[in-house]
């Protein structure tokens, strides 16, 4: 096959891209992608550090259960969490050798993102309709924040899909391991992102 | 003593193993010329090889460049306001190029001089300096000596790059903007900055293309660091300078995102009337604030400062590195306490996030905690004081050339040990409430940063030149180069721990002459101080030409004939490769093996002087050795 | 032509491409996936019903102080959080490297927590 390695090549290869190095057992993306949540966990970390903050040091604190739409942001949680497990489906399917399935799935992952966003969407402005915005108190500010950022994620996350769902599915022709591979880093990736809403959701609707 | 196997070829004799090096790549060549017919071409159009790249080495030269570039700027920035520090309220000519807005008839305003020092401190430390330390000599050097072909996403260090470059550009935009550019320092402290100009908003957007640029970055070399390195080469025979981006470059990813946090959390301030940072019953002007109130402006400081203390670690440690390497290079022996440096890199990288309000010991903190962030700050000063003296150590015994780069080097370490002496009472809770906001700590951080990671950088561009352009810098020009700039910067700066002391507060546009108690020492040092500032500028004037012209030359294809890859005599393997390895085609024929440490200079038992990493242990003639014919003999008698 | 330093190639991999789904990729045979993908539902009937339990012990816990309505959200939300990290990011068997980059990040976590705590716990004038 392939014996270029390390000879002149019109595209440089990069040695563990896609079998993972011997000694961490790891190929560059997984690692790639941990480090980059760990990166986001400070990001989010820093945004529940400040909301702790603001809210001890308050004299008055809205709760978000009086007037935030509790029962479409459950159903929101649902639908994240099912969304994590069609990507791991993908994922599985992709391992199996099983393209058809494996876009299945990530288009299955897709939609139930964009259920998310057109339903955070819905509450937004309902939230604007009733005079509630960022400016409004500071409970406002942090929730139109934190929910604002997560998504954002959910968007790029989006994207990142259809990329792989679109021009980026010709990887598995040539390549199909190291397309498997790229839909377990953008999964862990989507993974994190669930986790983060797994603790807005409680904090900032239910407490 | 066995010899090695000669041949013939053709007219030449050559060594064997040489001659069939060579073979290799002839056919290599050949190989790549067939490919390139079969793909018509697969030589990448002008814009994907320079513009674009996706090579280490060239990014690594993009960083520099325009890392250079925003230090000369910032400097020249500098300049203007130590004209006004030096004398209050004259007319320059050259402050005309501010524009009458910032100064009418050239006579700087304050407001102007508060854009000034908020810019000077951004644009060196983030666009300036950590692009270069981590960027250009990091991004450059890294995939280099731990034998890797490249970085190990190369797309996305082409990424990095294309966010720096723009957020600069942005930061530089800001002073466009109407009521000018960001005038709250680099610290950009609300509420003063919530309630700033347009140009502040600029300044937060800069930032965050910034951000994301490191934080991409970081990702990169840590990956790179732990997968690609070469077979054989364990975490302890790193150069120290890999170690030292590798910690750094943890200290990007985790402690960067909280200021991008905070940076979000501002600018919903600004633009969207949020009140993160804003406490109730705000008045500006005479005017009550429609801000709905109950933030909290000490958020700021604790989310700025959370990086901002690492931050001051990635400035350095870099530095640390480049000086190691070229001391143990111009000693001719290896590091002293090299495992003792290494933990104490890791130590430091992790305390660094434990010690981050003692920026805010006068902001109301209790006594307690307090006097913990007292003792983790005392705490931290050991790792540096045990790699700092590890390098004093490694000059004992040494066979010391005083080249170019080993003059930056060796300054660095007293300038060093200055900024950090004097960071001690500045950790002290108590003695920091006198020296809080004065001159002093602006003396403390600039020995370390200028006198320090600068001249570090100044040793590294010296000592790498030739490896990335065949050419050495003149030694003539780079030792005027060293020597005005080292009388000069220490003219600039040691005043500052005097005035400091005697009561002198920063950001003061008129350099304290304001003050009954400080006016007598202001008097005495600002002119001073001034005229050792123009004199620095003075002094680069020299490397910029010696920088250039060398620079052209080599990109001419003009190169020093007799220099050979590896013209320090040095043993890491980024001298193994070939002198400027070609762009996109990896760094090294066939990727290294290594089976040993990173400085064997002199060992004992060797025949050769030094012995690079990737030399095989059982080889009986190590190439590129130099015999010292005394020691020889004596050797081979054992 | 054979390349004559194929035979001294350290530290690059140049074993052919894994074929389409080749088990040995990740060392897991399809049998495995399968059984995988059934622990999958199972943690997804998980937390859904942990889900249900968060807003019903937020309903349930509404007499109680605020103080223990927060640490119970907490817990059920950590359960969660550790099921989609264990099992749908597979940390249970992830490699060490990973664990440590993790470690140090929960490390780092908790002193960015301790932020608001130092702040408030101890004024000035205390």
């Amino acid at each position: 096959m392939d014996a270029h390695a390390s000879v002149g090549h019109a595209e440089l290869e990069i040695p563990y891209n896609v079998h993972p190095r011997p000694d961490t057992g790891l190929y560059n993306g997984k690692l790639g992608v941990w480090l980059f949540l760990a990166s986001e966990v400070m990001l989010f970390g820093a945004l529940f550090s400040s909301l702790i903050l603001l809210r001890t040091g308050a004299e008055s604190w809205p709760r978000g259960y009086e007037f935030l739409n509790v029962k479409l942001a459950t159903f929101n949680t649902f639908v994240l969490i099912l969304s994590s497990v069609t990507v791991v489906m993908a994922w599985s399917h992709l391992r199996l050798g099983n393209l058809k399935k494996g876009r299945i799935y990530i288009s299955a992952t897709v939609l139930c993102a964009l259920i998310f966003l057109t339903a955070k969407g819905f509450e937004y402005s309902h939230e604007f309709q009733e005079g509630r915005f960022p400016k409004t108190n500071n409970f406002l500010a942090i929730y139109f924040t934190m929910t604002g950022l997560h998504g954002l994620h959910i968007l790029g996350g989006v994207i990142v899909f259809l990329y792989f769902l679109g021009p980026g599915a010709k990887m598995w022709a040539k390549e199909p391991e190291r397309y498997t591979n790229r839909i377990e880093i953008v999964g862990l990736y989507w993974h994190f992102v669930d986790l983060v809403w797994i603790f807005l959701f409680p904090i900032l609707y239910l407490m | 003593m066995a010899l090695r196997r000669q041949i013939r070829v053709g007219s030449q004799w050559m060594y064997a193993d040489e001659a069939h090096k060579a073979l290799r790549e002839a056919l290599r060549v050949m190989e790549d010329e067939n490919l390139a017919e079969a793909h018509g071409g697969h030589h990448l159009p002008w814009i994907r090889r320079y513009v674009f790249s996706t090579d280490h080495k060239w990014i690594g030269i993009q960083y520099g460049f325009t890392a250079l570039l925003f230090l000369l700027l910032g400097f020249c920035l500098m300049i203007l306001m130590r004209l006004q520090l030096g004398w209050p309220g004259q007319a320059f000519s050259v402050m005309k190029l501010l524009g009458e807005s910032r100064a009418p008839g050239g006579i700087l305003l304050p407001e102007a001089y508060n854009q000034l020092g908020a810019m000077h401190g951004t644009i060196m430390i983030f666009l300036g300096i950590v692009p270069l330390a981590v960027g250009a000599f990091g991004n450059y050097l890294v995939p280099l000596q731990i034998g890797a072909p490249d970085m190990a996403f190369p797309k996305l260090n082409m990424v990095s790059y294309w966010c720096y470059f723009p957020g600069g550009l942005i930061m530089l935009a800001s002073f466009l903007a109407p009521g000018g550019t960001a005038q709250s320092g680099w610290t950009s402290y609300p509420p003063l900055s919530v309630i700033a100009s347009q140009g502040q908003t600029w300044w937060l957007i800069g930032m965050v293309f910034l951000i994301t640029s490191s934080l991409l970055g970081s990702v990169n070399f840590i990956v790179t660091i732990i997968q690609l390195r070469a077979k054989g080469l364990s975490y302890m025979r790193f150069p120290f300078f890999v170690h030292a981006q590798f910690v750094t470059s943890f200290l990007l990813l985790l402690a960067f995102p909280p200021l991008e946090a905070a940076a979000v959390l501002q600018l919903m301030d600004r633009i969207a009337g949020t009140s993160f940072f804003l406490p109730s019953g705000l008045v500006v002007s005479g005017q009550a604030l429609t801000n709905a109130g109950g933030g909290n402006p000490l958020l700021w400081q604790h989310l700025f400062w959370f990086l901002a203390h690492p931050e001051v670690y990635v400035l350095i440690l870099p530095a640390m590195g480049i000086v190691a390497e070229i001391i143990a290079n111009n000693t001719r022996k290896p590091l002293w306490g090299y495992k003792s440096m290494v933990f104490a890199t890791v130590f430091l990288g992790f305390m660094s996030f434990v010690v981050w309000a003692h920026h805010m010991f006068l902001t109301g903190m209790g006594t307690t905690i307090s006097a913990f962030f007292q003792t983790t700050t005392m705490i931290i000063s050991i790792p540096s004081v045990i790699i700092l003296s590890s390098l004093f150590i490694s000059l004992w015994g040494g066979a010391i050339r005083f080249n170019t780069p080993m003059m930056f080097a060796l300054a660095f370490l007293p300038m060093f040990g200055i900024g950090g002496l004097t960071g001690l009472p500045l950790g002290l809770a108590a003695a920091d409430i006198h020296l809080h906001d004065t001159y002093y700590v602006i003396g403390h951080f600039h020995y370390v940063v200028a006198p320090g990671t600068i001249f570090a950088m100044f040793a590294g561009i010296y000592y790498w030149f030739p490896k990335a352009t065949g050419r050495k810098l003149n030694e003539f020009w780079g030792k005027v180069h060293f020597w005005v700039s080292f009388v000069c910067i220490n003219g600039i700066f040691f005043p500052m721990f005097a005035q400091g002391l005697a009561g002198v507060s920063r950001r003061l546009y008129d350099g304290g002459m304001q003050y009954a108690h400080a006016k007598q020492i202001a008097s005495q040092t600002n002119p001073f101080m001034s005229i050792c500032a123009i004199g620095l500028l003075a002094a680069q004037v020299p490397f910029i030409f010696n920088f250039f012209y060398n620079a052209i030359a080599a990109a001419m294809g003009r190169r020093d004939e007799g220099l050979g890859s590896n013209p320090w005599q040095a043993t890491t393997l980024e001298w193994a490769a070939t002198t400027s390895p070609p762009l996109g085609h990896g760094n090294f024929e066939v990727l290294p093996v290594v089976y040993r440490g990173p400085y064997e200079y002199s060992v004992p038992g060797e025949t050769a002087e030094f012995i690079p990493q990737h030399v095989p242990v059982t080889e009986p003639a190590p190439r590129g050795g130099v015999l010292l014919p005394a020691t020889a003999v004596a050797m081979r008698e054992n | 032509m054979t390349d004559p330093a194929a035979a001294v190639e350290p530290g690059v991999d140049i074993h052919e491409h894994a074929g389409i789904g080749d088990p040995n990729a990740h060392h897991h045979s399809p049998e495995q996936i399968r059984k995988e993908m059934k622990v999958y539902l199972a943690v997804f009937v998980g937390l859904a019903v942990l889900t249900a339990a968060t807003v019903g012990a937020f309903f349930a816990l509404k007499t109680f102080p605020v103080r223990i309505a927060i640490m119970v959200a907490l817990i059920i939300a950590s359960i969660k959080g550790f099921l989609v990290a264990a099992f749908f990011m597979h940390l249970l068997s992830e490699k060490k490297v990973i664990y440590g980059v993790l470690i140090l990040t929960v490390i780092f976590f908790i002193f960015l927590m301790m932020l608001p705590v130092s702040h408030h716990a101890n004024p000035f004038g205390s």
